[in-house]
């Protein structure tokens, strides 16, 4: 490894830690950080099969385009490119973005629109201008794994509603929603990803769609939609955006160009009802006065060429083979008392595992095995949740690679499988393990509550209405 | 002089040891020394041939870097390096082959038993788990035996959870140990070339034990140095410290944790390799000892050119 020549600032001595942790806001207490990010750490090395990232794949991005784009920008515009532009973005990145929502149905006015440093300055922004400390925000459970620490850094009080194959349980929302009324309160706002949903891979309905939009009316209560891969759509219907239902009366939209064509180039976008984005470009204003001009510019070339929507259906095509070998790889190597969500676009798939399995703790096995995934505790606020969960990545490694990285992360998960049923005598769990060992045995060993996908039914769970899925059955005391 | 700072690696803790080392490395450089900084990968071997450090700054923690292995190619290699030696690294770093030592050395240490994976998988060892109760008692504690920075620790508060904490006791190593918990004061003696430093006193601030973020993060964990105890404990809790230190064959520096209860102190673990990052409990001990960490770092590597001295 290359040693860099300028040393870092000296570290500190405890002393020192001391003095500083005198200074520290309040809100740094509850930002997050955790062994899992030493774990992280070690997925880097080169020799891991990573399904842990959110990596989109950029590698077919034509090298001559990028290259021509840039040459002319240089050739024409240096001086500009390489200025300061205006808070709110320039009016040609708002028309690529009006564009890509309406390939989506939505027609926002462009006004109402605010170019930001990728889509999770956008939440960022968001919580910025809507969040006090202390105040309610609600979201999925499980969630963006990227917005828990957003919520956590602006001392939200974070409620997470389950999901099910049907994204977001609009009834338990209610139900959150009266329990807060009756104690005087109101969320700030509920953030949701409706559309193959990060990390479980679902999407919201389209009836809960619609009754959610009702309800934000009704209780005059703000919903942000993220959504970062409504375009990357493999199979089904299309569903209409909460923003296009609404109207843009109480739907905040936070959109991206991270997964339609690079993360790189750090550009996401916020669409609010004029008095919220008011705030949200003085906000932006103070955090970084503007989006980078330079990749503003890129996009704009990029558009001019009107071949984006070829791009992402060439996404959407490599996408969908990943898809569809992880699923198949699932089903050969997972043991039979695993499920998992079989998404109809975007980049996870959301698996669960038997509630006597800690992720976490499988994660430093499988890294034994040079493989490794999210633990689904990143995608809670409460951590004891999500603990038998992991978050697979299909976008980000080539279809050998996903074989073969699930055949490891399923050996890990056979063994102790089969070690729990000794343990136990559990004789369901060790003919499970001997069953997910045999290659083809467990292809399909899905229960009759189970739909044609292999996924959980919605109200199919045995015990009470749990949600199968995404939670264990009993909490566990840790 | 010309120091290799070994760190990183490919064990569970490389983000620690990377912080450790990376501190270590400031702090050798404000001493005046030629550092020579090596993420410790395939090519080890011929990066210390190639630069021929007069010693290495072993800055490892976990399999690896603290179980003897670097130590054993160090020595192969005729470089002096700093901490314990490869027999003491390997008994450290395994807490099965650690407690047999300071039970056989009469050094307090709380009972336990050992299982492999195959004595579950193929010897029916699971019959055996019936007699915990009687011997340990619940609540107790299930850890993987060659693990650190209490990853994979769990507790059990009956019978029932012990499978569960097993089976994440297992995903770091073939072999566990169900241990007594005891409810005490958990210290830390830092032990500097075979000298006692202040004793740390572990509180943590939510009320978790053995919680690998707790250990890491600031503010999570207070840490009171010198621990409030009266002389008669101290003594008690640093003779077992040093016997323990002594039993395991260290040399250089190692931290022992201990655990006190009104039944006096118990050896939990000796950490051939203790971290070095701000946080770390032995650069505190140092501090309150009156010691710079650029003297601790000086010290440390005395002792790694002078054994003798140790």
């Amino acid at each position: 490894m290359e040693e860099t020549p300028h040393r870092r600032r000296a570290h500190t001595r405890t002393r020192d830690l001391e003095r500083y942790a005198g200074l520290f806001a309040a809100r740094t207490g509850v930002m997050r950080s955790s062994a899992m990010r030493d774990l992280m750490a070690i997925t880097a090395r080169p020799e891991v099969i990573s399904l842990a990232g959110g990596l989109p794949d950029t590698s077919t991005f034509p090298a001559g385009t990028f290259a021509a784009q840039m040459t002319r920008i240089a050739r024409e515009s240096t001086a500009e490119a390489l200025q300061y532009g205006p808070t709110e973005g320039f009016a040609e990145t708002v028309d690529c973005i009006v564009e890509v929502m309406g390939a989506e149905g939505m027609l926002p006015d462009p006004d109402d629109v605010i170019v930001t440093t990728g889509g999770q300055q956008a939440i960022d922004l968001i919580c910025k201008t809507l969040v006090d400390p202390g105040d309610v925000v609600v979201c999925e459970a499980p969630t963006y794994p990227g917005a828990v620490p957003v919520f956590c850094s602006y001392q939200a009080e974070t409620i997470q509603i389950d999901c099910d194959v049907d994204g977001m349980r609009i009834d338990d929302l209610e139900a959150v929603l009266s329990r807060l009324d009756r104690e005087g309160r109101r969320p700030k706002f509920v953030y949701s990803v409706p559309s193959f949903q990060n990390p479980a891979g679902v999407t919201m309905s389209l009836e809960r769609r619609q009754r959610l939009v009702e309800l934000a009316r009704q209780r005059e209560l703000l919903v942000v939609e993220d959504s970062p891969y409504g375009l990357l759509r493999f199979g089904g219907e299309p569903l209409p955006p909460l923003y296009q239902l609404d109207g843009g009366d109480f739907v905040i939209y936070v959109g991206t160009f991270s997964k339609i064509l690079s993360p790189g180039i750090r550009l996401g976008w916020a669409v609010a009802p004029p008095p919220v984005m008011e705030k949200i470009v003085l906000g932006k204003q103070a955090s970084d006065l503007c989006t980078s001009t330079l990749t503003q510019y890129f996009v704009r070339e990029y558009f001019s060429e009107g071949h984006w929507r070829e791009y992402i259906a060439d996404l959407v095509e490599i996408y969908r083979g990943r898809r569809d070998t992880m699923v198949e790889s699932l089903r050969e190597h997972f043991p039979a008392q695993a499920t998992w969500t079989e998404p109809e676009g975007g980049l996870f798939i959301w698996a669960t595992l038997p509630d006597y399995i800690d992720t976490s703790d499988l994660l430093a096995k499988a890294l034994r095995e040079d493989v490794a995934f999210v633990p689904g505790q990143a995608a809670y606020v409460d951590e004891s949740r999500g603990r038998n969960s992991m978050r697979l990545n299909f976008s980000g490694v080539d279809e050998s690679e996903i074989r073969e990285g699930v055949r490891r992360i399923g050996k890990a998960i056979a063994e102790q499988v089969e070690l729990y049923g000794a343990l136990t005598s559990d004789s369901s769990a060790s003919s499970a393990s001997s069953a997910s060992s045999a290659s083809s045995a467990s292809a399909q060993p899905r229960e009759s509550d189970t739909d044609a996908a292999g996924v959980p039914r919605p109200g199919a769970a045995k015990d009470g209405g749990d949600v199968l899925p995404f939670r264990k059955t009993g909490e566990r005391g840790r | 002089m010309k120091v290799a700072v070994l760190k990183g690696g490919r064990s569970l803790e490389r983000g620690v040891s990377l912080r450790s080392g990376a501190r270590v490395e400031d702090a050798l450089e404000r001493l005046g020394h030629e550092v020579v900084s090596i993420d410790a990968g395939g090519d080890l071997v011929k990066r210390l041939a190639a630069e021929q450090p007069e010693v290495a700054f072993v800055a490892m923690h976990g399999l690896g870097g603290e179980d003897g292995t670097v130590q054993e190619l160090l020595e192969i290699m005729g470089i002096p390096f700093t901490g314990p030696g490869v027999a003491a690294c390997a008994r450290c770093m395994d807490k099965v082959l650690a407690k047999h030592e300071l039970r056989d050395a009469g050094v307090p240490t709380p009972s336990w038993f050992a299982f492999n994976e195959t004595a579950f998988r193929e010897l029916g060892a699971a019959d055996a788990l019936s007699d915990l109760e009687e011997r340990l008692g619940f609540p107790l504690v299930v850890k993987p035996s060659r693990g650190g920075s209490a990853l994979g620790v769990k507790f059990a508060a009956s019978w029932f959870e012990v499978p569960e904490a097993l089976v994440s006791a297992f995903s770091y190593d073939n072999r566990v140990l169900l241990e007594r918990f005891i409810e005490g004061r958990e210290l830390a003696v830092s032990v500097l070339g075979g000298e006692p430093l202040p004793i740390v006193e572990a509180i943590p601030s939510d009320g978790d034990r053995y919680d690998f973020e707790a250990r890491y993060e600031i503010g999570r964990t207070d840490f009171v140095c010198p621990a409030e105890l009266d002389e008669e404990e101290a003594s008690a809790v640093t003779a077992a410290a040093l016997a323990a230190y002594e039993a395991l064959g260290c040399t250089g520096f190692s931290r022992v944790d201990l655990i006190l209860d009104e039944d006096g102190p118990q050896v939990l673990e000796v950490n051939a390799i203790p971290g070095l990052t701000d946080t770390s409990l032995f650069p505190q001990a140092a501090e309150a000892a009156g010691m710079s960490f650029e003297q601790l770092v000086e010290k440390i590597l005395e002792l790694a050119l002078k054994p003798a001295a140790a």
